[in-house]
């Protein structure tokens, strides 16, 4: 029965290496996808290059199948899988914030210590700026620390507020998902930058 | 890679990650810990009383001995063994033709503050809260991910010479 660590009580250490061999595949693949470069990350939101969306989207998908499923065949506790927990202002505020944060920065977090560990010298700037900005978070948290706490939903479930089945919920996603892909390939097409995209 | 093959494995990494701890993949907490640390070295009284830090500090072990910490370490070895692979190893600053490399570094340093600071904010960056979110289907992970994107979008037009 999964998961594993938690049910099983397994020791700290072989917890920790088993955390370093998933991250070692979380950035061969963030790696492989060419996440390791801004200016094509950055291409998402100008149409040039639609990788990001097709990237992030499978790969929820895959994941959300494959809990389904494991759920379905009772392979798997879904009660004592981590369902992020829904604080309605900090949510909105927080993306907000984190979107400009990614048009001006050009990566997110995960992706620039993948960047970093090719040697972009601004990925390692970018990393520089995060903890600058996580620390001014911590010393500031007093003035945010009540609209951080507001409006606290719980670990509340997409399919539970739109009152459908978790299995409906997915094939809906698929089928917006299918939709964005094909706009996707058809960006690359209409907003194509060959000077570019022959760099990355 | 192409990009669909590159989404189904990230995606198994992911379900692996839900299948052996319960939790999905992560970044940004990584860098909280170093954050945390940080302060606790060179402030110990002030960390340990403050509402932000003081929770990260209330074990007996050091906020360096975390999961996503170690995970994150991982990443960055991944992230080496694919770019040696495809030959990707290089010491360099990536930008648009119409900006300098001292600008392209300064709007890395601010964009990477921005998110950051929206990472604590939201709890979670685009890997633990919007990616990881979306796989157990959480609200907060499709609020997230559209609030990310979303903001990107909107302000992707007075940007555009940074990248284009």
């Amino acid at each position: 029965m999964a998961p594993i660590i938690p049910i099983y009580e397994i020791s700290q250490e072989l917890n920790f290496l088993i955390a370093f061999i998933i991250g070692i595949g979380f950035g061969f693949a963030l790696e492989q996808a060419g996440f390791s470069s801004s200016r094509k990350l950055a291409g998402m939101f100008y149409g040039y290059d639609t990788t990001v969306l097709k990237v992030f989207f499978t790969a929820a998908i895959v994941a959300m199948l494959g809990l389904l499923f494991l759920n379905h065949w009772e392979l798997i506790d879904m009660s004592i899988i981590y369902v992020n927990e829904y604080y309605i202002n900090s949510a909105i505020i927080g993306g907000v914030i984190m979107g400009v944060g990614f048009i001006i920065g050009g990566f997110c977090p995960g992706t620039s210590v993948c960047a970093a560990a090719i040697g972009k010298l601004d990925a390692m700037a970018y990393l520089g700026g995060a903890l600058i900005g996580i620390f001014l978070f911590g010393e500031t948290y007093p003035l945010w620390k009540d609209i951080y706490m507001k409006n606290y939903l719980g670990g509340i479930k997409l399919s539970t507020t739109l009152g459908i089945s978790d299995g409906l919920l997915i094939f809906l996603i698929i089928a917006a998902a299918t939709l964005m892909f094909w706009v996707g390939e058809w960006a690359e097409k209409k907003f194509r930058r060959s000077d570019i995209s022959k760099e990355l | 890679m192409n990009p669909y093959l590159a989404g189904v494995i990230l995606g198994l990494v992911l379900l692996l990650s839900f299948y052996l701890t319960g939790r999905g993949l992560g970044a940004s907490g990584a860098m909280k810990s170093v954050v945390v640390t940080g302060v606790e070295v060179v402030a110990h009284e002030k960390a340990a009383t403050s509402d932000f830090y003081g929770k990260y500090l209330e074990g007996e072990s050091s906020p360096m001995k975390n999961w996503l910490v170690f995970q994150v370490l991982g990443v960055l070895v991944g992230g080496f063994l694919s770019g040696a692979l495809a030959g990707r190893l290089s010491l360099k600053t990536e930008h648009a033709p119409g900006i300098t490399s001292r600008k392209r570094m300064l709007m890395a340093i601010l964009g990477g503050a921005l998110f950051g600071f929206g990472s604590q904010f939201g709890r979670g960056c685009t890997s633990g809260a919007a990616l990881s979110g979306m796989a157990t289907l959480s609200l907060a992970g499709f609020v997230t991910m559209i609030a990310i994107f979303g903001t990107a979008y909107l302000f992707a037009y007075f940007f555009r010479k940074n990248w284009i």
